[in-house]
C-alpha cells in the first residue's frame, strides 16, 4: 500500500477538516476554558461527531461502527490537533475501542455499540505515577465472591470524572487483568485536576471496588496483550494528534513570518529564520511519515507495528515540540501573550507529549526492542 | 491472486533462479559495487553473471521503457522488485551516474535517437558517465560557471575546468555544463555530452581528508564537441541541470540516505557489551544511539512516502531538497556515532584490523554529504523559497 491517503481517505479529510475547523476552532477551546467548563469537552460537539459517525470509526461493523482503521482515525485526530479541540475521541474512540475490539466478549458487546452511538465516554486508567510505566502496575485485583476487589490509585486519567466507564489495568494473581469499571461503582473516586492545556485529568482512587467476574475485559491474567493493543492505538493516535498540533503551530508561524515587519523588512526575509523554518518543515514531514507508517502497520496487524509506534510517538513528540518552541520564539513578545493562539499550541503539545509515554520513554523502548 | 501478488511471485522465482549467492552478501567495500563501463574489470564471475541476467530482463533500470533497456515496470511493480531484492539482500546489479542522473534527464529532454542510443548503453553498463558541474569558482553558486564552448559552426571548442568530478578518471563519457552565451547568465549554458578520451581532456585526482581520491579536477583544453552532442536546447542547459539536480537529490533520498534500517545500537551492543538488564553498557551513548535510531527509522518511513508520492506525481517538486537535507545530516550523525562506538579502534588509519581505516575514512567521507549535490544551507534556502514561500528567499 502506498504511504499516502487514498481517494476515500482524502474524501474523509475533506469532510472532517472543515467540520472541525468550523465547529471547534481554537476559539471553542478558549470558550470552554474561560467559562470554567467542568466537563472537559462539549457534549453538543460530541453529538455532532456522532452524527458524522466519528466515535465509532474504529468499532467493527458487527458492533455498529464503521470498521475503519488507524489511518482514518488519524485523519480525525490530526484535525483535532490542528484546532486544539477538546474531545474524548482519543481515549474513547481509539484507545478503548482498540482494547474492547481486541478482547471481544461481554464487555465488547456492551460498550462498543454504546461508543459507536455516542452514548458512552470511556476513560483509560493505566498510569499510576507522574510518569508512564505500564509495566509496573501496582493496582491489585483480588478475587472476592463471584468477582474481584480492586485497590489502587490511578493518575492522568483523561475524562475520568465524567466517563461512563473506565478501563482499569490491575495486577491479578497470574498477570495483568483489565476491568471495565462503571461510573457508579462503589469505592471509586475521581479527583479531576485542570492541566496546563485546560484539559481535565483525574487522580482516581479505587478503594475496595467490587466488580463482577464479567467486568473482566478479555480473560483473567491475560490482559497484557489487550493492554498492548490499547497502548499501541492510543500512542499512535496521540502521535497523529501531535502532528496536527505541530502542523497548526508551524502554519501559523510561517504565516506570521510573511506579515510581521522589523528593520523595514518582513521577518521571513531573514535567512536566520528561513533556515529554522525550513528545518522545522523537514522534521514535521518526517514525523508525519513515521505516524502514517505506524498506522499502516497497525491496520495490517504487522509484527513491526510496536517498534514503529514507539518511533512515531517519539518522532512526533520531538517534531511537534520543535514546532511550538519555534512558534513562540518567532512570534516574539506576542507569542508570550494569552491573546495569541501559539501559546495554546505549546500547552497542548506538552500534555500530548506526556500522554502514554514521552519522547524519552519511547526512545528507550526503541533501544529495548532492538536488543540494547 | 491479485496482479501485485502474481508479480511478486514471478519476481521472487526469477531472483531465486538468477541472483548468485555471492551477490546476496552485504557490500563490504567499494570494489563490491559494479559501476560498469569500458574499463570495468569484474570482481568475480558472479558479479558479471548477475549484471548480465539483470540486463537481459531490463532490471538494471526496471522502471525505464523497454525500448531504452528497461523493463517498463509501473511504480508499484518497481517497489515490489526492490522489496524482493531487499528480502534476499540482493546487491544492486549496476550503480551509475548514468542511471541516477543522466538517464532521467534524457528521458525528459532527449531526442528519440539519443534515448535509444545513450539509454541502452547506460542500461547495459557499457558506458560509465561522470558529471561536469562544479568549477573551482562555482560551487553553491553553480550558475556562475565559466567553462566556455566557442561556436565553430558544426562544433564547439570547449575550454575551462571542472572540479569534484566523481570518478572522472574511471569514466568513459561526461555530461557537462558549458557556457555558450557569456551575456546571458541562466539562458547561456548548454548541456553537452562528450567522450573523456576526446583530445584535450585531462583529469587529476584530488586527495581528500579521508586519504582517498573519489573526485577529480577535469581540464578541457580546446576540446572539440560536435553540435549533435547536447541535450535539450542550446543555451537552455540550465533547465536540464536543475531537473537533473532534483533527480540527484531524489537518488540520495531514495537510496537509503541516513543509512539502512539496521539499528545502530544493536550493532554496537555486541561490541561494547550489555549490562544485566540487557542495556548497552554506556548509558549516554546508548541514549544517543537510540535517539538516532528513532530518527533513522522515521526517515525510512519518509523515504517510502516520498518515493510513493514522487513516482505518482503527488510530491512537491522541491521536496527532494528536504529529503537530501534530512538524509545527509542523518548520515553524518550516524558516522559520528560509529566513531564513538568504535572508540580507539575506529581511529586506526591503515591497519589490517581496521580494514585500512575503513571507519575513519568513511566518517570523513560523509562530511561531504551535506556539501555535494547542493549544500544543506542551499537546500534550506530552496525549502524556504519554494515550499514555505517565504519572502525574498
Amino acid at each position: 500500500m502506498p504511504l499516502y491517503h487514498n481517494d476515500d481517505q482524502a474524501m474523509l479529510k475533506d469532510s472532517v477538516a472543515p467540520f472541525v475547523a468550523e465547529q471547534a476552532p481554537v476559539a471553542h477551546l478558549r470558550q470552554l476554558r474561560d467559562s470554567a467548563d467542568a466537563t472537559g469537552f462539549s457534549r453538543d460537539l460530541w453529538t455532532q461527531f456522532t452524527e458524522m459517525g466519528l466515535p465509532g470509526m474504529l468499532v467493527p461493523e458487527e458492533h455498529g461502527g464503521l470498521g475503519m482503521g488507524h489511518i482514518e482515525a488519524g485523519i480525525v485526530l490530526e484535525e483535532i490537533g490542528r484546532n486544539l479541540t477538546p474531545s474524548p475521541f482519543l481515549s474513547t474512540s481509539v484507545g478503548a475501542v482498540a482494547a474492547l475490539a481486541k478482547a471481544g466478549g461481554t464487555q465488547a458487546g456492551r460498550w462498543l455499540p454504546a461508543i459507536a452511538g455516542g452514548e458512552a465516554i470511556v476513560a483509560l486508567a493505566i498510569d499510576e505515577g507522574a510518569k508512564h510505566r505500564p509495566d509496573r502496575i501496582a493496582t491489585t485485583a483480588t478475587r472476592a465472591g463471584n468477582g474481584f476487589r480492586l485497590d489502587g490509585k490511578k493518575s492522568f486519567v483523561l475524562h475520568g470524572h465524567v466517563a461512563d466507564m473506565s478501563i482499569v489495568a490491575a495486577k491479578s494473581d497470574g498477570g495483568i487483568t483489565l476491568f471495565a469499571v462503571p461510573k457508579d461503582a462503589k469505592g471509586v473516586t475521581a479527583d479531576p485536576r485542570r492541566l496546563v492545556d485546560s484539559s481535565l485529568a483525574s487522580h482516581v482512587t479505587l478503594d475496595g471496588v467490587e466488580v463482577d467476574a464479567d467486568a473482566v475485559i478479555g480473560e483473567v491474567d491475560a490482559g497484557s496483550e489487550i493492554l498492548d493493543a490499547l497502548l499501541a492505538a492510543t500512542r499512535t493516535g496521540a502521535a497523529a494528534e501531535m502532528v496536527g498540533v505541530g502542523q497548526g503551530a508551524m502554519d501559523m508561524t510561517v504565516n506570521y513570518l510573511k506579515e510581521r515587519r522589523q528593520f523595514g523588512k518582513l521577518i521571513g526575509e531573514f535567512q536566520a529564520l528561513q533556515h529554522r523554518a525550513a528545518h522545522l518543515y523537514g522534521e514535521m514531514e518526517v514525523a508525519r511519515a513515521s505516524v502514517m507508517k505506524a498506522q499502516e502497520l497497525l491496520d495490517q496487524g504487522s509484527e513491526g507495528a510496536k517498534l514503529m509506534v514507539s518511533v512515531a510517538k517519539a518522532k512526533a513528540g520531538r517534531a511537534a515540540n520543535l514546532a511550538v518552541r519555534e512558534g513562540v520564539q518567532m512570534h516574539g513578545g506576542i507569542g508570550m501573550t494569552d491573546e495569541y493562539d501559539i501559546g495554546l499550541y505549546m500547552k497542548r503539545d506538552r500534555a500530548l507529549a506526556e500522554y502514554m509515554g514521552d519522547v524519552h520513554y519511547h526512545i528507550d523502548q526503541v533501544a529495548r526492542m532492538n536488543g540494547y | 491472486m491479485s496482479d501485485a501478488d502474481a508479480f511478486r511471485a514471478e519476481v521472487r522465482a526469477w531472483l531465486e533462479a538468477n541472483c548468485p549467492p555471492e551477490m546476496r552478501e552485504p557490500v563490504r567495500d567499494e570494489s563490491d559495487v559494479c559501476w560498469g563501463g569500458r574499463k570495468w574489470v569484474y570482481k568475480n564471475d558472479a558479479q558479471k553473471q548477475w549484471l548480465e541476467a539483470c540486463v537481459a530482463k531490463g532490471y538494471t533500470v526496471p522502471d525505464w521503457p523497454k525500448p531504452y533497456g528497461g523493463a517498463g515496470l509501473t511504480p508499484e511493480e518497481t517497489k515490489i522488485l526492490k522489496q524482493e531484492m531487499k528480502r534476499i539482500n540482493a546487491r544492486s546489479p549496476l550503480d551509475s551516474f548514468g542511471i541516477w542522473m543522466l538517464g532521467p534527464a534524457l528521458l525528459k529532454f532527449g531526442t528519440e535517437e539519443q534515448k535509444v542510443h545513450y539509454l541502452n548503453q547506460i542500461a547495459r553498463g557499457e558506458i560509465r558517465w561522470c558529471q561536469g558541474y562544479s568549477e573551482p569558482g562555482s560551487g553553491s553558486d553553480l550558475v556562475s560557471l565559466q567553462t566556455f564552448g566557442e561556436d565553430q559552426g558544426d562544433h564547439w571548442v570547449v575550454n575551462g575546468s571542472k572540479i569534484w568530478t566523481s570518478y572522472a578518471d574511471k569514466a568513459d563519457w561526461i555530461f557537462c555544463l558549458v557556457r555558450t552565451d557569456k551575456a546571458n547568465k541562466y539562458q547561456g549554458i548548454t548541456f553537452m555530452l562528450f567522450d573523456m578520451e576526446s583530445k584535450g581532456v585531462t583529469t587529476k585526482p584530488i586527495l581528500l581528508i579521508s586519504g582517498n581520491s573519489p573526485f577529480c579536477e577535469t581540464f578541457f583544453d580546446d576540446v572539440k564537441v560536435p553540435k549533435t552532442q547536447f541535450v535539450g536546447e542550446v543555451n537552455r542547459g540550465w533547465d536540464v541541470a536543475k531537473y537533473l539536480l532534483g533527480h540527484e537529490r531524489e537518488m540520495i533520498s531514495g537510496g537509503g540516505a541516513g543509512g539502512d534500517m539496521v539499528s545502530i545500537g544493536a550493532l554496537f551492543a555486541k561490541a561494547l557489551g550489555t549490562n544485566d538488564a540487557g542495556e548497552l553498557d554506556d548509558p549516554i551513548l546508548r541514549a544517543e544511539m537510540a535517539a538516532f535510531d528513532v530518527d533513522v527509522f522515521a526517515y525510512r518511513a519518509m523515504g517510502e512516502r516520498f518515493m510513493d508520492m514522487w513516482k505518482t506525481g503527488r510530491a512537491h517538486p522541491a521536496s527532494s531538497n528536504m529529503m537530501k537535507y534530512v538524509g545527509t545530516e542523518l548520515n553524518k550523525r550516524r558516522h559520528e556515532l560509529v566513531m564513538s562506538g568504535g572508540g580507539s579502534d575506529a581511529l586506526e588509519w591503515d591497519s589490517d584490523d581496521s580494514k585500512g581505516g575503513a571507519r575513519a575514512r568513511t566518517w570523513l567521507r560523509t562530511k561531504a554529504n551535506s556539501i555535494e549535490g547542493g549544500t544543506s544551507e542551499v537546500m534550506l534556502n530552496v525549502i524556504a523559497k519554494r515550499i514555505l514561500d517565504l519572502p525574498g528567499a
